[in-house]
């Protein structure tokens, strides 16, 4: 199957410091991607290469089959590469429907005159766009919370809120930064489940981060592991959880003098 | 989910197929009400009021034509500019020139009748010059606008405010620089540029024609109309404003300007063109400046000058917006009445205007940072659902009760609970 996301030897230095070297991916669709490793090793900032927040000084990036290098995020969002964010960014002073609409508006074909006056087309865009958010919400379980400020959400709505957004730009690809970090066990159970079926129904592969190592190993098919910037490890959960080197790069070695003595 | 976004809006359009005629009137009713009332004020209100009120009334609509164009770039997009005044100061002179050395060329303003039109009557000649010079001066504001916009991209906060200031100070220095204005006993004869090197300098753009006087349908002894309807045109462009104001907060356009200034990393990652929504933002802006500049440059009592429409000016229309509260159309409406009116109702201490507007907006900035409204209309306050809406309920029947498309009202939420999964309300076939 050909990949739907697809990045090939990615790298970028901040001044000496190698934040990501020869970073590659192949995500086909609707599959279920983690990115996993310890902090700092460069998760983020691969998040960024592909949305286009940084520029990759090498490498090539392509969504189904179009290449995304030097492309505004803007213009990346709008070809399908959809993400949310680790230290989570709504527009809060907007209510939680406003929040989606504003996603799901930008591939609205009426410009600004067409909404000026109002025509037929538009109004009826407007309609589409108010109608498939309220749906979305429904799917994240939020539709009773849609006419209050996204601000005013409690921590895991926001991030329920995120991932709304997010799938308002249909996406072809979906990026989760740490979908489940700061929630409770129960929390964490609901989001999962939620995270499997999101693909199925809007024909979307995921590609996310994650710091619980359950979660991952649970629903992810194929988990590339970074450590210092560098792929140390990819494949199915099972054997990269045997590797030694992921081993090494969350456990550490053993201390020279303990292995002596 | 199995709803295809493409099918979803082929069966909305489907049903949303009205004839041309339904289409256009659905357009176009708020401008004909807003119209409407503009004629009132013009032929009901402005006669009882008396001249000094009546030029009050004119006063506070320029003045809610600049907030309201302010707020759309400070409010709206959130990108904080200080040179308003540039633009109106732009638009205010490029119409003066039109109506000035326009209506003395084209023989509507006889030579020695200084000042003095004898093109008035309502929708004349005058009428028809003063208008087309109001869409020209907004349409050389917008791009000024889009002249400073573009490079100010890059720029936000503090940086960007110093560069409309900037703007607003060029503006006004290169005015200054300008002849004195000819004589329209000569001005026949110049061309189009010694008109336009000719704009009054420091001492003001002097003659310009005052079709935005409160006293219309005037007669001189010879029975020939004077005097012009500027209730009407200045209301007139201020319910056109006011409308395309709330048609773009409501529509997707005005939610990505929103949330531009929300969170500009966000709105990026969603796909809004940040770049391309400042732009817009800043020419629409511009060019309602523009028209309120050409308002002012023909309201009765006014010289143009550039001292006038300097940093103080500016800072005037940023205040309305801030204690309006930036992004709240009616916020900013209501500020600028308000603001307008008391200098004027209290002329004796008109030398403390500015230490109390200064006063004013520190504890604003403490007490309610976000301006009276915030971010809300005046109907989506709670006082107003609480206690106005059962009022108007009892008195009117609910006629007229506006009807908030940007915030849902909570029965679509409760609709969509009662859904099942396909989507359609339950017990539907």
């Amino acid at each position: 199957m050909t990949p739907v996301l697809e990045a090939k030897g990615l790298s970028l230095a901040f001044g000496g410091l190698k934040a990501v070297d020869d970073f590659s991916l192949s995500v086909p669709p609707r599959a279920l991607h983690g990115l996993i490793g310890p902090n700092g090793a460069g998760k983020t900032t691969v998040f960024n290469l592909l949305t286009g927040v940084y520029q990759a000084d090498k490498g090539d990036i392509f969504l189904a089959g179009q290449r995304l290098n030097g492309k505004k995020p803007s213009a990346i969002a709008q070809a399908g590469l959809a993400r949310t964010f680790q230290n989570i960014r709504l527009f809060g002073e907007l209510s939680v429907l406003d929040n989606v609409r504003t996603a799901a508006g930008v591939r609205a074909k009426s410009g600004l005159w067409r909404s000026l006056l109002r025509t037929p087309l538009y109004l009826a865009e407007e309609d589409a766009i108010v109608e498939r958010s309220l749906d979305l919400l429904d799917v994240l379980g939020i539709a009773h919370r849609a006419g209050e400020q996204a601000k005013s959400l409690p921590y895991g709505d926001q991030r329920r809120l995120e991932i709304a957004r997010a799938l308002a730009t249909e996406p072809k690809v979906l990026l989760l930064d740490e979908p489940v970090a700061g929630m409770n066990t129960q929390e964490k159970h609901a989001m999962r489940s939620l995270i499997e079926s999101l693909r199925s129904r809007f024909d979307v592969a995921i590609f996310l981060i994650e710091h619980d190592m359950g979660l991952v190993m649970d629903i992810c098919e194929h988990i590339t592991v970074l450590d210092h910037g560098v792929t140390i490890a990819a494949g199915v959960a099972d054997k990269v959880q045997q590797d030694p080197k992921v081993i090494e790069a969350y456990l550490g070695v053993p201390d020279e003098d303990e292995a002596a003595s | 989910m199995s709803r295809d976004p493409a099918r979803l809006l082929a069966a909305r359009v489907g049903s949303y197929r009205p004839n041309a005629i339904v289409s256009v009137l659905r357009s176009a009713y708020p401008v004909v009400i807003g119209l409407v009332i503009a004629l009132l004020l013009q032929a009901m209100i402005a006669p009882k009021l008396g001249p000094f009120y009546a030029k009050l009334l004119l006063d506070i609509g320029i003045a809610i034509v600049l907030a309201s164009s302010l707020n759309i770039v400070n409010g709206f997009a959130g990108q904080f500019s200080i040179g308003h005044a540039g633009f109106m100061m732009v638009g205010g002179y490029a119409a003066a020139l039109i109506t000035y050395y326009g209506s003395i060329k084209f023989g509507w303003l006889a030579p020695g009748a200084y000042g003095v039109d004898v093109h008035g009557g309502f929708l004349g000649s005058g009428d028809a010059l003063f208008l087309f010079s109001c869409v020209f001066g907004g349409v050389v504001a917008a791009v000024a606008g889009l002249v400073v916009g573009l490079p100010s991209l890059r720029l936000r906060g503090d940086y960007l405010a110093i560069v409309t200031l900037g703007f607003g100070e060029i503006v006004r220095v290169l005015v200054q620089q300008t002849s004195d204005v000819i004589d329209p006993a000569k001005a026949a004869g110049a061309s189009w540029l010694d008109a336009a090197k000719a704009l009054g300098g420091p001492l003001g753009f002097t003659g310009t024609p005052t079709y935005v006087s409160p006293t219309p349908w005037l007669e001189d002894a010879s029975g020939q109309q004077t005097g012009h309807a500027g209730i009407f045109f200045t209301f007139a462009i201020v319910s056109i404003l006011l409308i395309a104001c709330y048609r773009l907060k409501t529509s997707s356009h005005g939610r990505a300007l929103l949330a531009v200034r929300e969170n500009e990393i966000a709105a990026e990652a969603m796909g809004v063109n940040t770049s391309r929504a400042k732009v817009v933002a800043f020419v629409m802006a511009a060019f309602f400046a523009g028209v309120g500049g050409a308002l002012f440059a023909h309201e009765v009592g006014v010289t143009l000058n550039p001292k006038e429409l300097g940093f103080q000016k500016s800072i005037d229309i940023v205040i309305m917006v801030v204690l309006g509260g930036m992004g709240s159309i009616t916020g900013v409406v209501l500020a600028a009445a308000i603001l307008t009116l008391l200098p004027e109702l209290f002329r004796e201490f008109a030398e403390y205007r500015m230490p109390v507007y200064a006063l004013a907006l520190i504890i604003v900035m403490i007490v309610r940072p976000q301006g009276l409204f915030g971010i809300k209309e005046l109907w989506d306050l709670a006082f107003w659902r609480r206690y106005v809406v059962p009022l108007w309920r009892k008195v009117a029947g609910g006629w007229l009760i506006p009807r908030s498309r940007q915030h849902p009202p909570a029965a679509i939420a409760k609709d969509l609970s009662s859904r099942d999964d396909d989507g359609a309300p339950k017990g539907a076939p």
